[in-house]
């Protein structure tokens, strides 16, 4: 299905919806759509490709403040999936007759439609993968490589319309020099340019030079690090784990809840907002508000706010600031440091570098305590110098020390890491953010 | 739907040596109560196909929720499309894979039985809710369920048909409590943690009703209870933690697909390598471990997997020697060694990978009664909280929502945030009792996540309560 064509069906299909509301109903729906092509690489050669051409239509029926949500995969036209949703409706409106009232309902009244298409020319998936695995040759190569439109649509009763649509590509592809040593590295956007391209993949061929030196076990201990931008992403990950969620905030469930309390505080130097501007995942959710360009969360290391959904709004009487039920950042920003990326080594001096974090989890939430692997290109540096890959290590700490009393410095330059996770759906999530020099790091095993 | 499947199915042309169509059509049913406000329930139909294509050595699928016979041919041409596209750089040469022509059926328990109506659940969700919400400290609770239903249809060119019907229940009850710049959440069994297939019945294995009251008394007793203390000593772990420890140190580094590196720019790679199989010693004489596909109420049971090999029970660890691998028919091809039939896809839009299903660990002779007096200094840990371990599967850290002290035979003080980190690679060598039949639990989870594009899959663990000497032991810092 084409782009416009898809676009089309999605209002046709609102308008079905419109005129299928009976006297005191109300709508809202959400299509979640995408022709995604996946191809899987392994040993420098295609180990799995197909395409995924799928669309999921939830559609929310409101009488009252009783109301019940439906999801259904639809086929795309119209004709065939005329009695698929006449089918929904009718469930929902059997559901919904005997609900009581949900004093936590709560969806946009205010008509905000909106219109993003992004739909640039991507080259063919097979020509590209030709592209990538012949630049390989030679090298153990692993990887996957994932491009076709992503298309995200809201519409309501009310007369609300949006619309994101985006073309992109997100290749991320580790060559192995032996056993668990690797470099990963990722190209992702909106248009593939083979002399960018080229000059990642030689990137990583540099990289991955630096492995062939015997590697190091280091003991367990406390280290100076230097946190790469990707290593950052997994840090900031943990924050987004409930951390900035107004919900779990009330309720003491965030890992930052202490901050709310006054009783922590991060570095001067922290700053964190949800920059839905500069981000690639809509300005809308999925109950029709739309999202500010900016929610600032962190300033000067102090929590400012919170990730508000409309129904935590009603249950905890605040403002919804356009989140999704799981209250998790979309377009995480942190604001960047002075310390220029090509310093980063002579500011870590001697101590670890770390181009992955791998696998992390809570040891004690409410310490913001987190335990995580080393994965990767990770180094040992002497004076400013690499010296040696590094056997993977643990290691387990507070955030609150890490970003706190321990953060050295931010790098002034910083990475748009775009989320290529694709469970279930190709990730429209990304965060913008700086390396991070850490003066102490507990390592564990 | 399986007649008009078959119809469409051999209408389609495709010019290719051979293609296969898959099709889900999976059905849920979601309600919850939290704190004591019933959430709008949320259903949900998932239906869709896919349809894989061999061709000139090469491989390709493609993916629909179009199931018009039109929308199955466009998706079997651009499955033959890649297939054609990728023969000349494939990994695998599947003109050496002998095509697949199962035939059978599978149900779970209970597959045709009369579900709970929504009121029903409704009902005993509130209850729950309402007996957990019971004190001021008490700051957040819910009691939830997904109702499933799951049909599976396979059809191949080479003349195979598998109609596989399932059923899952999946209860869930979280209580928080707060006090003192601490918060503590206690859960029945983990997060999702009571997962299996059948009816409702399985409310009664795992006294659902009385819970809500249970968990939160629980929640309050950590609010008020110490650190872990840290240290060398040896732990007991009860079933909802010992399924975690299997998944993660066991499951996934004896997947195939990982020894062979598909998943080393995701998931990981192992430990483990082929040369392994037959000799290596992965753990004491005590540990048994079983893949098993079998066991009718376990989550990942099934009669085919889904590149149609028929499941059948095997052992993976015997004696603590490692035997097999956990390995589909393709990834036994390539590395030529014997596996099980766990090729499985977690939906109609993702294609079968190399899945651990139901591995269980085989119980021993011990009581609970013994085990805990023959410990001196030890720490009882229940109910995984923290799940962490390196991308060789080696190097590991796991954390607990309850700890109690084991003290001269006797379970003693209870402990919250109970720790403990280890390597894979020894950890299983210092397995020293193993729990009799009546301190197993059938138990799973629903989120196993893997693959790229990533899937997330229903996974099963039947476990008993095990003993383990000299491990490192620690608490948080809150």
């Amino acid at each position: 299905m084409g782009a416009a064509v898809m676009e089309h069906y999605f209002y046709e299909l609102a308008a079905l919806l419109d005129r299928s509301m009976a006297a005191g109903e109300v709508y809202t729906c959400t299509l979640d759509a995408e022709v995604s092509d996946f191809v899987r690489m392994n040993h420098g050669k295609v180990r799995q490709s197909g395409t995924v051409t799928q669309q999921y239509l939830r559609l929310h029926l409101i009488r009252g403040r009783k109301h019940a949500e439906h999801c259904c995969t639809v086929s795309g036209d119209l004709v065939r999936d005329r009695d698929l949703v006449k089918a929904s409706l009718s469930t929902l409106r059997d559901t919904v007759s005997d609900l009581p009232d949900d004093p936590h309902l709560n969806y946009a009244t205010d008509v905000e439609s909106s219109r993003i298409v992004k739909n640039s020319a991507l080259p063919a998936s097979e020509q590209v993968v030709t592209e990538v695995l012949d630049a390989a040759r030679g090298l153990d190569l692993v990887g996957i490589y994932a491009a076709g439109p992503v298309y995200r649509g809201f519409a309501n009763s009310l007369g609300q319309r949006n619309w994101h649509e985006v073309a992109s590509f997100n290749l991320q592809w580790s060559l192995y020099h032996r056993d668990d040593k690797a470099v990963k590295t990722a190209y992702g956007g909106f248009a593939w340019v083979a002399a960018d391209f080229a000059a990642k993949m030689l990137g990583a061929r540099d990289r991955l030079s630096l492995l062939a030196q015997p590697a190091r076990s280091l003991e367990p201990g406390s280290y100076r690090a230097y946190l790469t931008p990707s290593a950052m992403e997994e840090i900031a990950g943990m924050l987004c784990w409930g951390g900035f969620s107004g919900r779990a905030l009330a309720t003491r469930q965030s890992c930052l809840f202490r901050m709310k309390d006054g009783t922590a505080e991060l570095d001067r130097s922290v700053s964190f907002a949800e920059n839905t501007a500069d981000g690639v995942a809509p300005a809308f959710q999925d109950e029709g508000f739309a999202r500010p360009g900016s929610v600032p969360l962190v300033e000067e290391g102090r929590l400012v706010g919170s990730l508000v959904s409309p129904r935590t709004a009603k249950e905890f009487d605040l403002a919804t600031n356009g989140a999704n039920a799981s209250e998790m950042p979309d377009s995480l920003d942190m604001a960047a440091g002075e310390l220029r990326t090509s310093d980063a080594l002579a500011a870590l001096d001697t101590g670890l570098f770390i181009g992955n974090l791998w696998y992390l989890n809570f040891s004690d939430r409410p310490a913001c305590r987190v335990t995580g692997m080393t994965r990767f290109a990770s180094f040992w540096v002497d004076k400013g110098k690499i010296v040696a890959p590094v056997n993977v290590m643990r290691f387990d700490d507070s955030m609150f020390r890490v970003l706190g009393d321990r953060l050295a410095g931010l790098t002034s330059e910083r990475d748009l890491v775009v989320n290529g996770e694709t469970y279930r759906s190709r990730s429209v999530r990304s965060m913008r953010l700086p390396g991070a020099v850490v003066s102490e790091m507990a390592f564990t095993l | 739907m399986v007649e008009n499947l078959r119809l469409d199915f051999r209408r389609l042309n495709c010019p290719a040596d051979f293609w296969s169509l898959r099709v889900v059509d999976e059905r849920a049913d979601c309600y919850s109560v939290r704190k004591n406000v019933p959430q709008p329930p949320s259903q949900s139909v998932d239906r869709g196909a896919m349809l894989t294509a061999h061709a000139g050595g090469g491989s390709g699928y493609a993916a629909t929720s179009d199931l018009s016979r039109d929308g199955l041919q466009r998706a079997l041409d651009r499955a033959a499309d890649w297939a054609r596209a990728s023969a000349p750089r494939s990994l695998i040469d599947f003109r050496t894979l002998p095509a697949p022509a199962p035939h059978g059926e599978y149900a779970s328990p209970d597959a045709d039985s009369t579900r709970w109506s929504r009121r029903d659940w409704y009902e005993l969700l509130s209850e729950e809710s309402r007996t957990a919400g019971c004190d001021s400290r008490i700051v957040d609770w819910e009691a939830s369920v997904e109702s499933r239903t799951a049909e599976h249809v396979y059809l191949t060119s080479a003349g195979g048909e598998v109609v596989q019907r399932y059923r899952f229940v999946m209860p869930n009850l979280s209580v928080t409590a707060h006090a003192g710049g601490d918060t503590q959440i206690r859960t029945l069994n983990g997060y999702r943690g009571l997962a299996q297939q059948g009816g409702e019945s399985m409310l009664e294995r795992f006294d659902f009703v009385g819970s809500g009251r249970r968990v939160a008394h629980e929640a309050l007793q950590l609010l008020r209870a110490p650190n872990c203390p840290g240290g060398t000593m040896d732990v007991l772990l009860l079933p909802d933690q010992m399924v975690l420890q299997i998944h993660e140190s066991i499951g996934h580094p004896l997947e195939l697909d990982r020894i062979l590196g598909d998943e080393r720019n995701f998931a990981g790679t192992s430990f483990v390598t082929l040369d392994m199989f037959g000799t290596y010693r992965y753990g004491s004489d005590l540990l048994n471990v079983t893949f098993d596909p079998t066991r009718p109420e376990e989550l990942a049971s099934y009669g085919f997997d889904d590149d149609g090999a028929r499941a059948e029970k095997a052992h993976v660890i015997r004696n603590g020697i490692l035997e097999r691998p956990l390995g589909g028919a393709i990834s036994q091809a390539r590395a030529r060694v014997a596996g099980v039939a766990n090729s499985r896809a977690d939906n109609w839009n993702r294609p079968p990978i190399d899945r651990m299903a139901n591995l269980n660990l085989e119980p021993g002779d011990s009581s609970l009664e013994s085990m805990i007096s023959g410990i001196e200094r030890g720490v009882l840990m229940a109910t995984n909280s923290s799940w962490s371990i390196d991308d060789s599967r080696n190097k590991f850290q796991f954390g607990c929502e309850w700890g109690q002290l084991i003290e001269n035979g006797r379970l003693t003080t209870v402990v919250k945030n109970p720790n403990y980190r280890g390597i894979s690679a020894n950890f299983w060598r210092s397995l020293a009792r193993v729990g009799n039949e009546s301190t197993v639990k059938v138990l799973g989870t629903p989120y196993c996540g893997k693959g790229e594009p990533s899937q997330v899959i229903r996974v099963g663990h039947a476990s008993p309560a095990c003993v383990f000497t000299a491990v490192d032991v620690f608490g948080g810092d809150s």
